[in-house]
């Protein structure tokens, strides 16, 4: 099903539906994606054209049956396997995917699942990417917590028994600027062990002083490896200029940074080439910076608050699937993250196959931690992002993973 | 063979399994008391900093020697922090040092873990280091303190067994310290031939906690390093390694 992304609120200014219609149609009226802005930091790096390069060559059709078992024979993979495993021709091979992918993760995480649960504290944004829930043209309650309404949200998801959180924000630099960020997560710090963040890209420094702040992981999505794609996608906004998003995680490291985890949005371009950018981005950013923990994610694009119509077009749980079984067998120490966007079955099943961390205790929205958790009601809550498809308390997922044959574990960290 | 005791910094142990860390489970820690006979259990100290209900902590069983590691830890710096940390946490004074910056193969940097192993020993930690199986790092850990040298046998997680055969060899033959070969060994007769060479212990993890059936896989690790004990004090390395006596002897033929 093709995705309809444009829609039109009758909230905006007539100027601003002007300008709007004028991002959407007249592309001659947008800046140059691949151009810096003012003030974005570049840095020295040959990762960018290294994957793509690989990209660029990737034809999904060329690979046989043949090619897909020569792959799956080899205990060290190559590039040109990976491209076999996310191939057509792997399809009919699945279940033999999964039974080594199965191995690879027992050899490297044993028969352990680590629970975390995201945290948005704000949902302005500058940016209009027409997929997205937080665009600045789509008209949503819009929010952005206190220091005490953020510590308040903690303490409850802290008496869930959650360890590890990641904070996330709309991407407003005006309105959530790196020092709001940073005291939120000076706060988490006294609440969790582990602190995540997945906010808009910054500079090296920026990094730094986050991490000072008690950060040690970082996420950043690339949504598409496409880049005349994400042109027509992200057409307003900081998240325009694509190769600054690309070495986000590259400058996260550089300024002191434990880990990295990349992904694209499965559903916005041809999966398979998006699936091989994600794979090798965090190929090369671990042979540059071996010490880093990389991790990928695989989010596929789900409906949003006014545009119920959005969905992940080709990409169904077998390419899925696929799509982490390839993953985790060509990068055996990876970690892959599934999130709330997927069901409790398809969870409960890759857990077993690919996946290493998954969230429990979602919301996506606003300051509506409370009301989820306890059912108190809560008149200042900001809208979700994306909707969820799996509501599972951390209670409810300890209990799930356990019974799975899984070992859960809130805390495998020290911030030193 | 009732008195042959595992002596590490003075401190007696009949068992010459250890329990690893990697894998954790709880089920895993039972099994390896019970069936393998564990009486040193390592567990990761950023895996013991939780609130959670189930703190790895909370199941080790009296009686049985915990040994904190620094898993986590990307130079000598981080190492010695964390284990300050675990003693802090009522760990004890034992440590095994775990110092990696290659978060694909994990292999330890012995130059950072030398220099770990001599500020924690100066300190008064029982330090027992986890390092790749060379000579010259293994003699500047005898210098700096440590309390055992644990030599790698092959990539950790891969129970690939002794892949480090010959260079393990030489460290039991050259230091002075108990040698137990940690990470690699992936089946009982890797570990039983760990000790035939003269590994003072056995550390294993994956092999057990991959395992179909994990209390029997205790049990066979637990028989595979007791016979290959019994086998290196038998003389079995003598026999083997360096050639069988003929019966009738080289130098028969010499008169005066």
């Amino acid at each position: 099903m093709e995705n309809e992304f444009l829609i039109d609120s009758d909230a905006l200014s007539p100027e601003a539906l002007k300008r709007k219609h004028q991002l959407e149609n007249d592309p001659s009226c947008r800046t140059d994606h691949m151009a810096y802005m003012e003030g974005q930091e570049q840095i020295k790096s040959d990762i960018r054209e290294k994957v793509m390069s690989a990209v660029a060559d990737y034809d999904p059709a060329q690979y046989t049956g043949a090619d897909v078992l020569h792959a799956l024979e080899k205990q060290t993979l190559s590039v040109e396997d990976l491209k076999a495993l996310l191939s057509p021709a792997a399809e009919p091979f699945l279940e033999r995917m999964a039974e080594r992918a199965r191995i690879e993760t027992r050899k490297h995480f044993g028969n352990t699942v680590y629970l975390f649960t995201p945290l948005y504290i704000a949902n302005y944004c500058e940016n209009y990417c027409v997929y997205c829930g937080f665009n600045c043209y789509n008209h949503i309650r819009r929010m952005k917590l206190t220091a005490e309404q953020i510590e308040h949200e903690m303490q409850v998801i802290a008496e869930s028994g959650m360890e590890e959180i990641l904070i996330l924000t709309g991407e407003s630099r005006s309105k959530s600027d790196i020092k709001y960020i940073g005291e939120a997560c000076k706060l988490a710090r006294k609440y969790f062990r582990m602190v995540g963040i997945e906010i808009y890209p910054v500079n090296t420094e920026d990094y730094r002083y986050l991490h000072e702040c008690g950060v040690d992981y970082v996420t950043v999505f690339q949504e598409t490896y496409d880049t005349d794609k994400y042109e027509t996608l992200h057409l307003a906004g900081h998240k325009r200029v694509w190769p600054y998003r690309f070495e986000a995680q590259e400058r996260a490291l550089m300024g002191g940074m434990r880990g990295v985890a990349c992904s694209a949005l499965l559903g916005l371009s041809d999966f398979r080439k998006d699936a091989l950018a994600s794979a090798l981005h965090v190929y090369y950013l671990q042979r540059k910076y071996p010490h880093a923990e990389v991790s990928l994610s695989c989010p596929r694009l789900r409906p949003i608050i006014n545009n119920g119509k959005i969905n992940p077009h080709d990409v169904g749980e077998r390419q899925l699937c696929q799509i982490l079984c390839a993953y985790r067998i060509f990068l055996p120490f990876a970690g892959i993250t599934v999130s709330s966007r997927e069901s409790a079955a398809f969870r409960n099943g890759i857990v077993k196959i690919a996946a290493t961390k998954i969230s429990a205790g979602v919301s996506t929205g606003i300051g509506d931690h409370e009301s989820k958790y306890t059912g108190k009601e809560n008149s200042e809550e900001g809208d979700a992002q994306f909707e969820i498809a799996d509501n599972r308390s951390l209670a409810q997922m300890y209990r799930d993973m356990k019974a799975e044959g899984l070992q859960p574990v809130l805390n495998d960290y020290l911030y030193v | 063979m009732n008195d042959d005791k595992l002596i590490i910094a003075g401190h007696e142990f009949h068992s010459r399994f250890i329990l690893g860390s990697g894998k954790y489970s709880l089920s895993l820690i039972e099994a390896a008391v019970k069936y393998a006979g564990a009486e040193i259990i390592t567990c990761a100290v950023r895996r013991a900093n939780t609130k959670e209900q189930e703190n790895i902590l909370d199941y080790i069983p009296k009686g049985v020697t915990l040994l904190p590691n620094t898993s986590g830890a990307r130079n000598a710096d981080e190492a010695v922090r964390i284990a300050r940390l675990a003693r802090e946490l009522g760990c004890g004074d034992f440590v095994k040092i775990e110092i990696m910056r290659d978060t694909k193969y994990l292999l330890p940097d012995n130059a950072e873990t030398v220099k770990a192993t001599e500020i924690l020993a100066k300190e008064g930690f029982i330090v027992m280091p986890y390092m790749y199986p060379d000579l010259n790092t293994a003699r500047d850990l005898v210098n700096a303190g440590a309390a055992s040298v644990m030599p790698l046998a092959s990539p950790i997680g891969s129970n690939k067994g002794l892949a480090t055969k010959d260079f393990i060899q030489i460290l039991i033959d050259e230091i002075d310290l108990p040698i137990i070969v940690d990470a690699g060994i992936g089946r009982p007769s890797q570990a039983c031939e760990a000790m035939e060479m003269g590994a003072a212990a056995v550390m294993s993890n994956t092999a057990l906690a991959t395992a179909g059936d994990l209390p029997v896989m205790a049990g066979a690790f637990k028989q595979a390093i007791e016979a290959g004990r019994a086998a290196y004090l038998s003389g079995l390395g003598r026999v083997l390694v360096r050639g069988a006596s003929p019966s009738d002897t080289l130098t028969g033929f010499l008169h005066d």
